[in-house]
């Protein structure tokens, strides 16, 4: 069981206890040890140094989502002090805690002073101070990582901080460069196949290799993604009525992945040829691309949008299909990666979908004319 | 006496008649005691409440249909105070984000850690966890996404969250990725009408077919609407057979006007007389992007193919605008005076260098 009651009102936390069938499989198969992380073999070999001398620098863990970050820090803690002393001498707070100035002020200050109390027989290294994990830290306002300077410097000798994130840019620069800095890897294929396998063949979940080929190419290095959609397939496909194998496609419709024939007939629409040798029955042959263009566009967007399609997910589908295409030019290909990358940005300012599909749809078709 | 959408809202997974896969799926995850976060995404109307509704009664039964509303008083970090009503059962408990404007992260906050550090006290809960539904998910600020993050994997034995969005697009990828992701597309034709049908005849009419078919186009995928349409249509022509017409909301009917008056004269004085019913609809509450798309597509109804696309390249451009700027109606004036040069350019002739060419 993995719990981490913050420490400052241990007494009062309450005792969860989870059921394991019910238990997300990220949380039950997130590594006990540093040695069960994978794939980010640098970080692990240096951390396994500090277990020994029991000395630990201040630390900034950066890089993508669901790359072992968060693991790493908290097994590492509870290798460090062992569960008894995990509560005393661990404090972590993430993005869904109170961080505000004032709380940093407050909360992290006084349990960076607190002088740990000495620890005697424990099995644990439990090294004489206290570590204090800011998950998800680049969350965390300008203020108030500008308060917690001091504090790192003033306590460091009692107290070890861990900044955790995604981007390293949003630390400011006096945290950041009081940290030993450590980048954590997008999983690559091979070490996400092989976790996904045994926790599959640990739950008894007949998987295919495409549909683990599927769960690979929807989760893009995120292992908490890929095991996070196993574990919402394997559940879908255990309460069918009658127990269906997993299917590539289902776990693409798990992920939020437009369906194949949705694009394609999509990038017809706008001119881009998809007949090339594939056998596909799209509705729009090219009889229907007349001097109608503008309708005929309006209409695809119209029916993608009804059918609740994310714009962004079409957007990034529709990227690689013209990317890859095998007989757009090179020019054509540019002048579309100039409009999607000004509709992407779009989307992102908050622009409607609709109006932005419509706008992404209308410069191809004129692009590729 | 409520409308006739809210009356004949199916209230069980059974009563949905249409993406019965959906239905299936929906029952069997209720029953299966595994129960996810989820985060239902698809367009308005397309019956996603309804839906999230009926999941709920299957999971906690007709208890959860007993609603209170309670008014709650949140402390912002700069120690104000912030009265919300929040609307609950014993089981679950909604949140809209835009009831609570910027401060949203707080409120989600509070409301997540509560529920999940109490645990069900009901002994006869069919389930241990309680759930929160957030509407409007796609209105959450980055912060409140990135609060609920970790709350939602740490809390996940007495909690389970049930996101309601239009789109993905705007939720955060580690919000996606702990959620099962259910798309509830918009009815087809056939399902809509099958469902005013079920209406008519739960209220003892016959629904001519002529009649349906209309209602159908005009609602374009949107159940709630088309129902709200038959019954003020039932209203105005109790047979509902002499040549009706679908009466369009007032503010819609101003939005076309405003387009006429775009197309009917292009002169600085127009400008103005089209800003101030711009500022009328704004001060209506009608959303900008709102009034910007439906002034545009009654304009592209109207003009010649060749303007077409150019209409709707800028109304996507200064709609983006409205949403990084400030003043709404800087951007919606700015696209009218734009349109109105590219009409006046079209009628005499002259060509103009085409802004978007690359
Ligand atoms: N390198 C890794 N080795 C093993 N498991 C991992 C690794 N990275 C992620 N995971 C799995 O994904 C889940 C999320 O990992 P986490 O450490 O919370 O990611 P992060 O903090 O980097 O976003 C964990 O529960 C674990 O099951
Ligand atoms: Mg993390």
């Amino acid at each position: 069981m993995f719990l981490k009651p913050q420490p400052a009102k241990a007494a009062a936390a309450p005792k969860h206890t989870i059921d394991p069938q019910t238990q997300p499989w990220v949380e039950k198969y997130r590594p006990k040890t540093i040695d069960d992380i994978s794939a980010q073999e640098h970080t692990v070999e240096v951390l396994r140094k500090t277990l020994v001398s029991a000395n630990l620098p201040h630390m900034l863990f950066y890089g993508p989502p669901g790359t072992g970050k968060t693991s790493t820090i908290l097994a590492l803690s509870r290798q460090l002090f062992g569960p008894e002393h995990f509560r005393t001498r661990v404090l972590e707070l993430n993005a869904s805690d109170e961080r505000g100035i004032s709380i940093v002020r407050e909360k992290i200050k006084t349990f960076a002073r607190q002088t740990p109390r000495a620890t005697s027989g424990s099995e644990y290294p439990c090294p004489p101070y206290k570590i204090i994990i800011l998950d998800e830290a680049d969350s965390m306002t300008q203020d108030a990582q500008a308060a917690l300077r001091r504090i790192m410097e003033t306590y460091a000798r009692i107290t070890r901080f861990c900044l955790v994130c995604n981007y390293v840019t949003r630390i400011i620069e006096p945290l950041a460069s009081r940290c030993s800095k450590f980048r954590f890897q997008p999983l690559d294929i091979a070490s996400t196949r092989f976790r996904l396998e045994h926790i599959a063949s640990s739950e008894n979940v007949p998987i295919s290799p495409e549909a683990i080929a599927a769960l690979i190419a929807t989760s893009e290095g995120d292992l908490r993604r890929s095991i996070t959609y196993l574990q919402s397939a394997a559940r879908l496909s255990a309460s069918a009525t009658s127990p269906a194998p997993i299917t590539p496609r289902e776990i693409q419709e798990i992920a939020g992945v437009v369906p194949d024939v949705v694009v394609s007939s999509f990038a017809a629409t706008l001119g881009v040829d998809m007949d090339h040798g594939m056998d596909m029955d799209l509705d729009d042959g090219p009889a229907s691309k007349g001097s109608k263009g503008f309708d005929h566009v309006r209409g695809k967007v119209q029916e993608v949008m009804k059918d609740g399609y994310s714009a962004a997910q079409l957007l990034s589908q529709l990227h690689d299909l013209i990317m890859l295409h095998p007989t757009l030019t090179s020019r054509q290909k540019s002048r579309c990666a100039l409009i999607l990358a000004e509709v992407d940005k779009s989307l992102s300012d908050g622009g409607d979908e609709e109006l932005q599909l419509l706008e992404l749809g209308l410069r191809i078709h004129k692009a590729l004319k | 006496m409520s409308l006739w959408v809210d009356q004949y809202r199916p209230r069980t997974l059974d009563d949905l008649h249409y993406h019965p896969e959906l239905s299936a799926r929906l029952r069997s995850l209720a029953a299966s005691g595994d129960f996810p976060h989820m985060l239902f995404y698809g367009p308005s109307g397309a019956g996603k409440k309804t839906r999230i509704a009926c999941t709920l009664r299957e999971l906690f039964g007709p208890g959860v249909e007993k609603l209170k509303i309670d008014q709650r008083v949140f402390m912002t970090p700069s120690k104000r105070k912030l009265d919300v009503n929040i609307v609950q059962s014993n089981f679950h408990i909604e949140i809209t984000p835009s009831d609570v404007g910027i401060y949203d992260r707080v409120v989600i906050q509070e409301i997540l850690k509560e529920i999940a550090q109490t645990q069900q006290v009901d002994l006869s809960a069919k389930q241990r966890f309680k759930v929160v539904i957030i509407n409007e998910a796609d209105s959450l600020s980055r912060d409140a996404q990135a609060a609920l993050r970790r709350t939602m994997e740490k809390y996940m034995s007495n909690m389970r969250v049930i996101l309601c969005a239009n789109s993905t697009s705007k939720l955060i990828a580690p919000i996606k990725s702990r959620c099962l992701l259910i798309r509830v597309a918009a009815p087809s034709p056939e399902e809509m009408g099958v469902a005013l049908a079920r209406v008519a005849k739960k209220e003892k009419f016959d629904l001519p077919d002529e009649a349906a078919t209309q209602i159908v186009s005009d609602a374009a995928g949107n159940l709630r609407k088309a129902i709200l349409i038959l019954e003020a249509l039932k209203m105005q022509s109790p047979d509902l057979t002499s040549n009706i017409s679908v009466a369009k909301p007032d503010w819609e009917t101003y939005c076309i006007k405003v387009a006429d008056l775009i197309l009917q004269e292009q002169s600085a004085q127009r400008v103005m007389l089209v800003r101030g019913k711009l500022y009328e609809l704004l001060s209506h509450c009608i959303p900008p992007t709102t009034i910007l798309k439906t002034i545009a597509s009654h304009l592209v109804d109207r003009v010649d193919e060749s303007l077409k696309a150019d209409i709707m390249h800028w109304a996507a451009f200064y709609e983006v605008r409205m949403c990084t700027g400030s003043k709404k109606i800087f951007h919606l004036e700015a696209w009218v005076v734009k349109v109105m040069s590219l009409y006046k350019h079209f009628f005499y002739g002259i060509d103009m260098p085409d802004d978007f060419e690359i």
